[in-house]
């Protein structure tokens, strides 16, 4: 069936939809991984946004029960150069379109997707429709144009939990207060998770590192986290712009220093707006598993999954304050901070990759070693 | 950490000549590596016994010794240059096991030479096979149940327990020679005995059969500050039990999920970090149970290796470029990515396309081995396509092969429709050279991807792309040409689909499918290999074409120059045709016009995006040429020094309308038109031997009596001398003349008089059309009759009167002004009883201009492509032929060992794979090396055993007292014992095979014969002499299948008796 794809500059590019009828309105942005389309799909942090992968062979692999990131897909749309209906794997259990369908996601195919990334690569992330109801291009265009974006959008909680909930047996278990034990672990440090739209691998690592994780909607208040005596608070990734959650970033202002925190993406923009400094929106973003990230103290250079579109202005921190850990050797930006006072550091990057190289575990490690030590 | 000021002067050694399973990846790795290092401004000493290198070339290292790769060799360089490191890491199993040598033997610490990138004990960690697996058991990673052993006993004991079918891989060899797939205990001894006698540590691994899984490879680089990257990962579409060298392989991985993949990325990095390799790439491959993800680890090389060439290739990233920098100490963070010029080397490239790469196989050149592929390398050549989808890549890939096929299939070629269903079944379930074609005629016949899965074990989602080629190719027979529309069209040409597949599949011709597809705009549009997806801007113009929307090449308002490349390298075609192209492109550079080089081999330099100005990696068709021609409206083509792969095309190019540059596709006719050569012959008073071209059994038969016997037969334009065959008899000519496709009437047999025991002369000359230079006169040891590119030659001339060479001068000169030869010429001659005959002659480059380039120090390519582009020779300061005081021998390399049940005998059909040159100033002595340089270490003493022909006797009389002279003991079969024994040279007699035993392979056996010495009638072996050949071969003692070699190896002892080898650079020599 034939889908439009226009962006709010006018572009037009005219491809096949693999899952059917259907119409999506989003922020355009192309991912680089060549593998773990399903985690991308899964990811909290596409909503609103509309995806194109550059690798051109979509669907290979098909799609698992086991390497879900969340309970449902994200992106508006996904968009590829070819789609393959026939997924070989031992593990796949069924086609990446049945799996898009079934969350009424659209899925286009058969268009030459590296002249659209080529096109944001040098215009920057573009408002976007995919339709294949609404085959008229002016009217297309003039819709993606009217499209409010993301920019100041508070996308958080369209994607933040309505109800607490644990992590136990590698799935949520509804439940607050740290009344979800995974069995078998002792002495577990009690970890409040606030979910900006988290990832669930984030949750299986803390869980193996003897976290006891308890995960609490965006929109708690910091005086109810502290009642809960947590070891530590963890800040996930999330979609938009940071600067739409203003609330958020008070209550992380109200924990700093009272607690360790960790934060990972959207949950280190919101530290950074915290710390007094300032974010903005990057020209296209960082999107892919090959990102290479030095880490200052130690020289190294970690290979890092990134999905961001907003950025702390490494500019607008107080040095004194605030230390840059990581920075982006492609770029100079910034990608890990922490503060200098306060036990609290974060990464713009995924150390929980899902998907991506496993380069950042450590970072979980530094959490844990935070938490023990502030405990003691 | 920037690089290292402790060091100075740094030793690389190659990997000699081209083999099975080391080809030119290692000259484009050595070549990268030596730029690298001089441009960080160390001192770099080489050496490599190739000539037909670019890294030989005497301006690229500061000291370059075209010398045997031996311990021997090899420590002498050291001695002379006391370098301050060794970087063993580029060249390949020969440098490493060279390296391994060097070090064991104490060389290295006399001389305080350090091993860069990696340490003895760590390739040791790698290479050793209980070393390995102890290793890997320690970091928590699985490998195949084995048992090493270094006994034929303990083999068997081995393959008992661990259940058959196994495999046997030797220690320390190259492309898993020696080893192999056993199925029952007979299987297990024999391959076990060559196993133990093949591995330099008498070590054989017997491991599980993992027959069946997938398998995978990654590509990862290491620096000092153990920052760890994967350069690329590959996926076979043949799975476990076929040599990923003769597989079909695909980059990047395509059937993994990211935590399969990322579980695997893992493995490689733990692997890289626990053998120890402190810098630069490595390779490591996996095994993947497809019923439930198990992985297990096969092996890693620790070093570049093809696989490294190719994801290079693949991917953009110069891996063996950025390993030198690593080995001298800088990271990867200091290195700037040379496409994106932004970004760093740290990163791990992400690819936009599909890169499919397929194995060239030549059994046709060995009619006698098995075409059958296990784990013992067996291809001789890769192609490699990058299209945006696996159907289009795949099917560029096939037509890029040179084995005249169009894609996959569709094309009338190789059909299979007669075969019975168990024909084609047994062809899908045994790996073969042709299994290509039996998957095709599977999904014609509407077999289900699930039952040709269940016999091939190729993974379902290739098979799927395979059946949606098939279908649109069932759709496409019911298509009319002139009414195809657009969409129809366009989609055929992203599944791949060349023209001439179309035309065939539509009963029309392939002008007229480009018409239409012009007509219609269904026209390639080139995108960017660019390491990063598109993600960052990109500088390197590295092309390959698709049917999509966005064209990224653009035209340059530059004076332009497109050289055609060789295509996959195969017998008779090989690295010095890429030598040449690559010398083209350097000689444009220096005259300011821009190069296009347009190629589909991975392995070599010329498609290193920095040896030319632009790069399309595409196949070399016709329609493929064109397409690029009809974007860049180049100002000239260069056809004449890619071999016959474009020289194929001239004509049509020519037709088009293409400006061919340099010698005229008319002239090159003239000279390969048997008539037209004939008669430009006769103008010029020059004689051939006589000669007529035949279509039918009678007229061969008449012509051939009329010659006389013995004659040589061949189809007309051959590569290679392929098909080629010395006839003695009328029966002969009947068994020629009944071979497929011979007596058709369309294609013409040429019928030549055999010279028997004349010289044979190659010439190779440089014209500016006016004036000609010679470049250099190379004297054929072995008579004419065998294959050019098999024999050993001589520059200068060793035996050769003055008055011939000025007359071979004279006759060169005059068919070169004659034809009008603008650029490169080659000349073959014989002499026979003085007299002088042409035998060809080919106005374009010839296997052996580099040969001559290093000799002589004159680089012919290069002026040729001055010459071309309309300098004179005067303009270009070539006004002398350069005359030279050293003996330059090249003597050629076979790859007899690989293939069972293939005789030794040399012939008119060319079988070697690579070359070696031997220099010196004593003629001896280059002999010796070129000897030793060929894997042949002579004897000093010991026994020699003869068995000659009765034409041969007279030959080697007097290198049989030579022999005596030099305290040989010499064994002979009754024939050649009493013509000795007459002639009054002592010779003990032993029986032939058929005579009883104990019998000659009971001598050789017992290992009491130190060389062989057995020759021939080309065709009509006997069986017997035959085993003796074959038994010298497996046995590896020395060998020569002809008089004439004989005698010049009796000449390299005589040397090697008075003084030892020395060793020199080729800047001491030129």
């Amino acid at each position: 069936m034939k889908a439009l794809i226009a962006l709010e500059d006018g572009t037009i590019f005219e491809g096949q939809s693999f899952t059917g009828r259907g119409e999506a309105i989003g922020e355009m942005v192309f991912n680089t991984s060549m593998s773990g389309y399903q985690e991308i799909l899964t990811d909290p942090s596409y909503t609103g946004q509309i995806v194109t992968m550059t690798y051109p062979l979509i669907g290979n692999y098909g799609v698992n029960s086991e390497d879900m990131e969340s309970a449902a897909v994200h992106p508006r749309a996904f968009l590829v150069r070819e789609y393959n209906a026939t997924p070989s794997n031992f593990r796949s259990e069924q086609t990446l379109a049945q799996f898009l369908k079934h969350y009424g996601v659209l899925g286009v195919e058969g268009f030459d997707t590296r002249a659209l990334v080529r096109h944001i690569r040098t215009v920057g992330a573009l408002k976007a429709i995919v339709s294949t109801e609404d085959l008229n291009k002016e009217s297309l265009v003039a819709r993606a144009k009217a499209w409010v974006g993301l920019v100041g959008q508070d996308m958080v909680q369209k994607v933040t939990c309505d109800q607490p909930y644990g992590w136990a047996d590698n799935r949520p278990v509804p439940g607050t207060r740290f009344s979800t034990v995974q069995a078998g672990m002792s002495n577990p440090l009690k970890v409040v998770a606030l979910d900006c739209g988290i990832k669930f691998n984030q949750l299986r690592i803390m869980t193996e590192k003897g976290c006891q994780v308890q995960v609490l909607p965006a929109t708690t208040d910091a005086d109810t986290i502290l009642a809960m005596e947590p070891d530590g608070v963890f800040l996930s990734n999330g979609p938009g712009d940071p600067a739409g959650i203003p609330g958020v970033v008070e209550m992380v202002r109200a924990l700093l220093g009272k607690t360790p925190i960790f934060g990972i993406c959207l949950g280190h923009q919101i530290l950074g707006l915290a710390y007094g400094g300032s974010t903005y929106k990057v020209k296209f973003g960082h999107r892919g598993g090959n990102q290479p990230v030095k880490d200052l103290a130690t020289g190294h250079v970690e290979i890092t999954s990134q999905n961001h579109g907003f950025a702390v202005d490494s500019d607008s921190l107080d040095k004194e304050v605030i230390e840059v850990t990581h920075i982006n050797l492609n770029d100079g930006s910034l990608e890990g901070m922490r503060h200098r006072i306060c036990p609290a550091f974060s990464v713009q990057y995924h150390p929980e990759h899902a998907p991506g190289p496993h380069d950042s575990l450590y970072l979980f490690d530094r959490f844990v070693a935070m938490m023990r030590s502030e405990k003691a | 950490m920037p690089k290292r000021t402790d060091i100075h002067k740094i030793l690389i050694i190659g990997s000699g000549p081209i083999i099975i399973s080391q080809a030119c990846e290692f000259d484009y790795s050595g070549a990268q590596a030596v730029k690298a290092l001089k441009e960080e401004g160390y001192e770099v000493v080489l050496i490599n016994s190739n000539p037909a290198t670019i890294m030989t070339d005497p301006e690229l290292a500061d000291r370059t010794y075209i010398e045997p790769i031996t311990l021997e060799m090899v420590t002498k360089v050291i001695e002379k240059e006391r370098p301050d490191a060794l970087l063993p890491t580029l060249g390949g199993q020969t440098a490493l096991n060279v390296a391994i040598k060097l070090a064991e033997s104490g060389i290295l610490d006399k001389y305080k030479v350090e091993m860069l990138a990696a340490k003895v004990d760590v390739i040791r960690k790698a290479e050793g096979r209980e070393e390995f697996r102890a290793a890997m058991q320690a970091i928590g990673l699985k490998v195949p149940e084995s048992a090493i052993v270094h006994t034929l006993e303990d083999a068997m004991v081995a393959g008992d327990a661990i259940g058959f079918p196994v495999i046997v891989r030797p220690s320390f060899t190259l492309g898993g020679t020696g080893g192999g797939v056993a199925y029952n205990r007979q299987e297990l001894e024999a391959l076990s005995s060559s196993g133990l006698d093949l591995s330099m540590t008498t070590e054989i691994m017997v491991e599980r059969s993992l027959l069946g899984w997938k398998e995978f490879e990654l590509e990862v680089m290491r620096d000092c500050k153990d920052n760890v990257v994967i350069i690329c990962s590959i996926e076979n579409m043949d799975a476990m039990g076929v040599h990923t060298g003769d597989s079909i392989t695909v980059a990047p991985a395509q059937t993994l999920t990211d935590r399969e993949y990322q579980e695997m990325r893992d493995a490689a990095i733990a692997i890289i970090r626990e053998i120890g390799v402190e810098t630069g790439g490595s390779n490591v491959q996996f095994a993947v149970n497809p019923q439930d993800g198990e992985l297990m680890i096969i092996e890693m090389n620790p070093r570049v290796s093809r696989s490294s060439a190719l994801a290079s290739k693949a991917t953009g990233f110069p891996i063996a470029k950025i390993a030198a920098k690593l080995a001298v100490g800088f990271t990867l963070d200091e290195i700037k990515n040379d496409i994106t010029r932004e970004t760093y080397a740290s990163f791990e490239p992400t690819i936009d396309y599909c890169v499919v790469k397929i194995p060239r196989f030549t059994f046709e050149k060995f009619p006698e081995a098995e075409d059958v592929l296990s784990t013992a390398m067996k291809s001789v050549g890769e192609t490699m396509a990058i299209g945006r989808t696996f159907k289009e890549a795949f099917q560029k890939a096939m037509r890029s092969l040179e084995t005249g096929r169009a894609g996959f299939g569709a094309d009338g070629k190789e059909r299979l429709d007669h075969l019975e269903l168990f024909e084609l079944e047994t062809g899908l379930r045994v790996p073969s050279s042709k299994r290509v074609s039996y998957l095709h005629e599977a999904l014609m016949r509407g077999m289900t991807v699930e039952r040709i899965y269940e016999m091939s074990q190729i993974d379902p989602w290739f098979l799927r792309n395979l059946e949606q080629i098939v279908a649109l190719e069932q759709e496409i027979r019911l298509q009319d040409l002139p009414g195809m529309n657009r969409e129809f069209l366009k989609q055929c040409k992203q599944y791949g689909f060349s023209d001439t597949q179309l035309a065939f599949l539509t009963g029309t011709s392939g002008n007229e499918v480009r018409a239409l597809r012009k007509q219609l705009g269904v026209v390639p549009i080139y995108k960017l290999v660019d390491t990063c997806a598109a993600e960052f801007e990109s500088y390197t113009p590295y092309y390959y074409s698709t049917y999509e929307q966005e064209n990224e090449a653009s035209r340059s308002d530059r004076k332009k120059v497109m050289i055609l490349g060789g295509g996959p390298n195969r017998i008779g075609q090989g690295i010095e045709f890429d030598y040449c192209c690559v010398h083209a492109a350097f000689a444009l550079a220096e005259i300011g016009v821009e190069s296009i080089m347009v190629n589909s081999n991975p392995e070599t330099v010329s498609t290193d995006y920095d040896t030319s100005d632009k790069l399309y990696f595409e196949p070399l068709t016709l329609e493929d040429v064109m397409n690029i021609i009809d974007l860049e409206r180049p100002d000239g083509v260069i056809v004449q020094f890619g071999g016959q792969t474009p020289l194929n095309l001239a004509v049509a190019l020519a037709e088009a309308g293409v400006p061919i540059i340099g010698t005229t596709p008319d002239s090159i006719d003239r000279a390969e038109d048997r008539k037209r050569f004939q008669q430009f012959l006769q103008k010029l008073n020059l004689r051939q031997p006589n000669n007529d071209t035949v279509y039918t059994l009678d007229e061969a038969l008449s012509v051939a009596g009329q010659i006389g016997y013995p004659v040589v037969v061949r189809p007309s334009y051959v590569l290679g001398g392929r098909d080629m065959r010395i006839v003695y008899s009328e029966q002969g000519i009947r068994e020629f003349m009944a071979k497929p496709g011979m007596a058709d009437n369309k294609h013409p047999v040429l019928i030549d008089k055999f010279l028997e025991d004349a010289i044979e002369v190659d010439v190779d000359a440089i014209c500016d059309g006016k004036k000609t230079i010679i470049g250099g006169i190379m004297e054929h040891i072995e008579e004419a009759g065998i294959h050019s590119g098999d024999s050993s030659c001589v520059l200068p001339p060793h035996t050769l009167s003055p008055q011939l060479i000025e007359e071979i001068k004279q006759a060169t000169r005059a068919m070169a002004e004659e034809l009008g030869v603008i650029g490169l010429m080659n000349v073959q001659y014989a002499v026979k009883d003085e007299d002088l005959y042409i035998l060809e002659v080919n106005p374009r480059a010839s296997r052996t201009v580099p040969f001559v380039s290093k000799a002589t120090g004159v680089p012919l390519a290069k002026l040729a492509t001055k010459v071309m582009m309309g300098m004179t020779l005067d303009q270009l300061g070539l006004t002398t032929e350069v005359s030279i005081k050293h003996w330059a021998v090249k003597e050629a390399v076979f790859p007899f060992d690989r293939f069972k049940n293939v005789d030794t005998l040399l012939g008119p059909e060319m079988k070697s794979t690579g070359e070696v040159m031997g220099i010196d100033d004593n003629l001896g002595l280059a002999l010796a090396k070129a000897q030793l340089a060929a894997g042949v270490t002579l004897p000093v003493s010991g026994t020699v055993f003869l068995s000659v022909r009765d034409g041969d006797k007279e030959g080697i009389l007097e290198a049989a007292r030579q022999l005596v002279e030099m305290k040989f003991t010499l064994l002979a079969t009754k024939g050649t014992a009493s013509y000795l024994a007459q002639h009054g040279v002592p010779c003990d007699q032993v029986n032939k095979i058929s005579e009883g035993r104990p019998h000659i392979l009971d001598k050789l056996q017992d290992k009491q014969v130190a060389w062989v010495v057995n020759t021939s009638l080309g065709r009509r072996t006997t069986e017997d002499s035959y085993r003796i050949r074959r038994a010298a071969l497996e046995l590896r003692i020395p060998y020569t299948t002809t008089s004439s070699g004989a005698v010049s190896v009796v000449l390299a002892m005589q040397a090697l008796r008075k003084s030892s080898l020395g060793v020199q650079p080729i800047q001491y020599f030129i």
